[in-house]
């Protein structure tokens, strides 16, 4: 059973909403950017590999075609 | 059991189960959350006492706990790598420290914003309080002091110990508010009694409090798998992955 009328009051939390909403909003904020960031750094890692095999593999041909 | 625990000190292994495992863990965790928060906020009656504030709590007690239950983790973790120097609890200490780090910065923040209309003031130097703030202080100490040597290898170790002198801290926080005289209320929920709480508010506390350990596990995953690239990256299947991309 919903316990608030409307969905005034549900935002109100009975006078408590800027310190309900405070918490809420702090926390997923913080749970969000820490899902974000490590997302992020996945991505960069696997790049930075990508990127550094294909040099090795650049030089590799190099040396080849000049020797 | 050690048949079935053996192949987890491979890399390779823990990287693919982890990818496997990761978006499962994920889905679970939001759900969970979601399921616990919008009960605990709209469908639970108010507090006698304390009126609506009292719904942080579906927040603020499932980030505390799992703060501490992730700092056990690590220093378990921390404790294996420097007794067995399995290498993959290395690496697991460190993905696991920004989590534990989050959480319980988490559970200041909210209980900051919940002491404020129910204490009159955001913060005092009180005994719960302060042992946690050193908790977020111990979590950043294992960070930092990875990062600190020009050998990763010495910064790792020392990092675990750290981990693991700090277990210290735990059993502290936890009696903080039986030993000491202290603002902070006694637990609403402990494993040796029965609940001091309805069973209308506990429903949706116990679905927020195993959604942060899920979330918890899934971000593990994730951030274990960046840690194996990192440092597995001269062997020859991290350089067929990183190919493939």
């Amino acid at each position: 059973m919903m316990h608030f009328q409307s969905f005034s009051e549900f935002l109100a939390m009975g006078g408590y909403g800027f310190f309900v909403w405070l918490s809420f909003g702090a926390t997923y904020t913080l749970l969000l950017a820490l899902v974000v960031y490590s997302h992020f750094q996945q991505r960069q890692c696997l790049k930075q590999l990508a990127d550094k095999l294909a040099r090795e593999q650049r030089i590799k041909q190099y040396q080849e075609s000049s020797s | 059991m050690f048949k079935w625990l053996h192949p987890l000190a491979k890399p390779e292994t823990v990287y693919h189960l982890c990818g496997r495992l990761y978006p499962w863990l994920m889905l679970l965790a939001v759900t969970l959350l979601l399921l616990g928060n919008i009960w605990g906020l709209a469908f639970t009656p108010p507090d006698y006492q304390q009126g609506d504030s009292y719904r942080i709590i579906h927040i603020h007690v499932p980030s505390a706990i799992m703060s501490m239950g992730t700092y056990s983790a690590m220093a378990i973790a921390a404790f294996i790598a420097l007794v067995w120097q399995v290498k993959v609890a290395q690496w697991s200490v460190l993905a696991i420290a920004p989590i534990g780090a989050v959480y319980t910065a988490i559970a200041l923040i909210t209980g900051m914003a919940w002491g404020k209309p129910m204490w009159g003031t955001w913060w005092v130097w009180d005994a719960r309080l302060t042992s946690e703030l050193i908790l977020l202080f111990l979590y950043l100490g294992v960070i930092a002091l990875s990062g600190a040597f020009s050998d990763r290898q010495t910064g790792a170790k020392a990092s675990s110990l750290l981990a693991v002198v700090g277990v210290i801290n735990l059993p502290i926080i936890h009696f903080s508010v039986e030993w000491w005289n202290t603002l902070h209320q006694g637990a609403s929920i402990t494993k040796f009694a029965k609940p001091s709480i309805d069973p209308s508010m506990l429903w949706p506390l116990l679905i927020s409090i195993l959604a942060f350990k899920v979330l918890m596990l899934a971000l593990l995953c994730l951030r274990l798998r960046t840690a194996i690239l990192q440092h597995e990256q001269h062997r020859p299947w991290v350089k067929a992955l990183a190919g493939a991309v």
